[in-house]
């Protein structure tokens, strides 16, 4: 079936066993993002951390209500930002959000998207890229204010 | 294989589509869309007729012949074809009138049934600073307005929007855990200061058909307005406002089998004599001066810009192709479609269905969840397969919330429906389970 190109075996993999579902201590900042359309919702905690002088990503965690792709998709985005530098982990987030954009005819850069590569068949479907793209805008929403307390931490 | 040609029509279905009136054979060959081939060449299973209904040639033809022949601006212009579009437009509002049992004169056309809902909570609102006819539609602080929590959100924002305006409270009859609206505490809910009381003809969600006479007398009864949304009831049974209770109905012409951009308010002459316009500009005014202007007599007071002619024309001979089938044929064709879906989703472990579990007060909008399967995968899995179905919350978030659920899968039938797509469907949802929760 076509519709295989979009539940990839590794999606189903990580939606039957997310990755860092569960919010943990400690964070910097706490998002809650919904999908208007279905009800979809995500919690995400991230926690930052200063690597050699530059913000990094010290943890993601998340809680999550929803389909399998927006479920899937955050649970890889963990995997694909924790332990990276925040340029780095953004950099990625702007690749999965093109990749998401390219109904279906982006080349994915495997190198730098890991696992999440496993969501261009989901570019196909317009209907269901804001589900995989939840997670991802919640953690760079996340991130933008962790990094914003740091600065106002900073300054006190 | 695919369900849609792998369904074998069952001896009791065969007996109820004929039972129905009508031949669905035929009907189906009214409608062009019904005939292509959606995802991988597979049949369209379309079962979204809640969201929107197709539209069969009759109402596509009538569309045309307005545009090839007679296309101007109703209510205006000094020529032959402004005198056609008039009438054609004016025609349109006698002839829905009396699909519903109206008078023409109470007849509004909008662009919505969410227009026509909008239109009554700004008449309202704009009642403050209007003239004394307008006193009867005041609302203000300690005024209440009371909706359902089974309304869809075109039935509830407006009048939560109306409270923000003017400082009334918005309070709410709430649903029984089967879905039904929950009218024990009416006595309460129901006072002096109640203004007007907003209620769904018939749930998008579970098909839930509330007793709309029933609350209107108590309504009524203590002065309140009462406007029933019939936005899923019109499209599918028989309804007479003469006999409705209520003193306002919001329809829309997309979901019965007429083109969209056009909606209706029905309203008590009266009532619509009283009420201050919502959207102003030309074809709405009686004398225009710098200083100020007066309006027309409704319903033309309620219909500024140039009106929407070829969508009333369609909308006509979408009334004209239900009445020939019969209002009650295709209430009795689509009990029985919603009976077999009841009876085959009822049957598969894992499925919740939403709402009464019988055909009794209760329309052919069957809502379920399936355990362990989120209803994007399921509608995903469906659309696979060449079903068509909404899956979210079906814009009725207070509804989902108070059944306990985030979201659900939903199946909407119509004419054009079989029993053969019903169990198409019913082989879709076990395939989706099997697809999503296999180790």
């Amino acid at each position: 079936m076509e519709i295989e190109s979009m539940y990839r075996e590794i999606i189903l993999d990580h939606y039957r066993n997310p990755h860092n579902k569960g919010l943990r201590e400690p964070f910097d900042a706490e998002v809650h993002h919904v999908n208007p359309l279905c009800g979809d919702e995500v919690t995400l905690r991230v926690a930052v951390k200063d690597a050699g002088g530059e913000p990094a990503v010290a943890d993601v965690s998340f809680d999550a209500l929803g389909c399998s792709i927006s479920q899937a998709s955050a649970s890889v985005m963990t995997e694909a930002v924790i332990g990276k530098t925040v340029r780095e982990a953004m950099d990625i987030n702007a690749a999965f959000l093109e990749l998401m954009q390219s109904r279906g005819t982006a080349e994915p850069d495997e190198d730098l998207l890991g696992d999440a590569v496993a969501f261009e068949g989901v570019s196909k479907y317009p209907a269901r890229v804001k589900c995989a793209l939840l997670g991802w805008m919640a953690w760079k929403d996340a991130t933008a204010r962790a990094l914003e307390g740091a600065d106002s931490r900073e300054q006190i | 294989m695919t369900p849609a040609t792998s369904a074998t029509t069952t001896g009791r279905a065969a007996v109820s589509e004929a039972a129905g009136g009508f031949d669905v054979a035929e009907i189906r060959a009214d409608f062009p869309i019904l005939g292509r081939a959606v995802r991988g060449g597979r049949p369209l299973v379309y079962l979204d007729s809640g969201a929107t209904s197709h539209k069969p040639r009759q109402v596509l033809d009538a569309e045309r012949d307005f545009y090839t022949i007679h296309n101007s601006a109703a209510h205006r212009g000094a020529h032959l074809l402004g005198e056609e579009a008039t009438d054609a437009y004016e025609g349109a509002r006698a002839r829905v009138a009396a699909f519903i049992g109206a008078d023409p004169g109470e007849i509004v056309f909008t662009k919505s049934a969410t227009e026509a809902v909008n239109l009554v909570a700004y008449a309202m609102s704009n009642a403050a600073t209007a003239g004394p006819d307008a006193a009867r539609l005041r609302v203000g602080p300690g005024d209440e307005v009371l909706v359902t929590e089974m309304e869809h959100h075109a039935n509830l924002v407006p009048w939560q929007q109306l409270c923000q305006r003017t400082g009334a409270t918005l309070r709410w009859f709430g649903v029984t855990p089967e879905g039904r609206l929950d009218l024990s505490n009416a006595a309460e809910l129901i006072g002096d200061r109640t203004r007007i009381v907003a209620v769904t003809h018939q749930s998008n969600v579970t098909g839930t058909v509330p007793p709309v006479g029933e609350i209107a007398a108590l309504a009524h009864a203590r002065g309140a307005l009462v406007l029933a949304d019939g936005a899923q009831s019109v499209p599918h049974r028989p309804v007479d406002v003469r006999e409705l209770g209520a003193d306002f109905l919001a329809f829309s012409s997309h979901k019965m089998l007429g083109p969209s951009g056009i909606g209706v308010l029905w309203g008590r002459r009266e009532l619509l004599e009283a009420m201050p316009p919502f959207i102003t500009g030309g074809s709405m005014i009686e004398v225009v001066r710098m200083e100020g202007s007066t309006f027309l007599p409704p319903p033309e007071r309620f219909e500024a810009g140039v009106p929407p002619a070829a969508q009333a024309v369609g909308l006509s001979a979408a009334c004209d192709y239900l009445d020939a089938l019969g209002m009650q044929n295709v209430a009795g064709h689509e009990e029985a479609l919603t009976a077999h879906a009841l009876e085959a989703l009822g049957a598969i472990d894992g499925v919740r269905i939403l709402g009464p579990l019988t055909t009794e007060d209760r329309g052919g909008a069957v809502s379920f969840t399936v355990e362990d399967v989120h209803p994007h995968d399921v509608g995903q899995l469906l659309d696979e397969l060449g079903i068509a179905v909404r899956a979210d919350h079906h814009c009725a978030w207070p509804l989902h919330r108070a059944l306990g659920v985030q979201a659900t899968t939903r199946a909407t039938f119509y004419v054009y429906n079989t029993h053969d797509e019903v169990e198409a469907l019913a082989e879709a949802v076990r395939r989706a389970q099997r697809f999503f929760t296999a180790a």
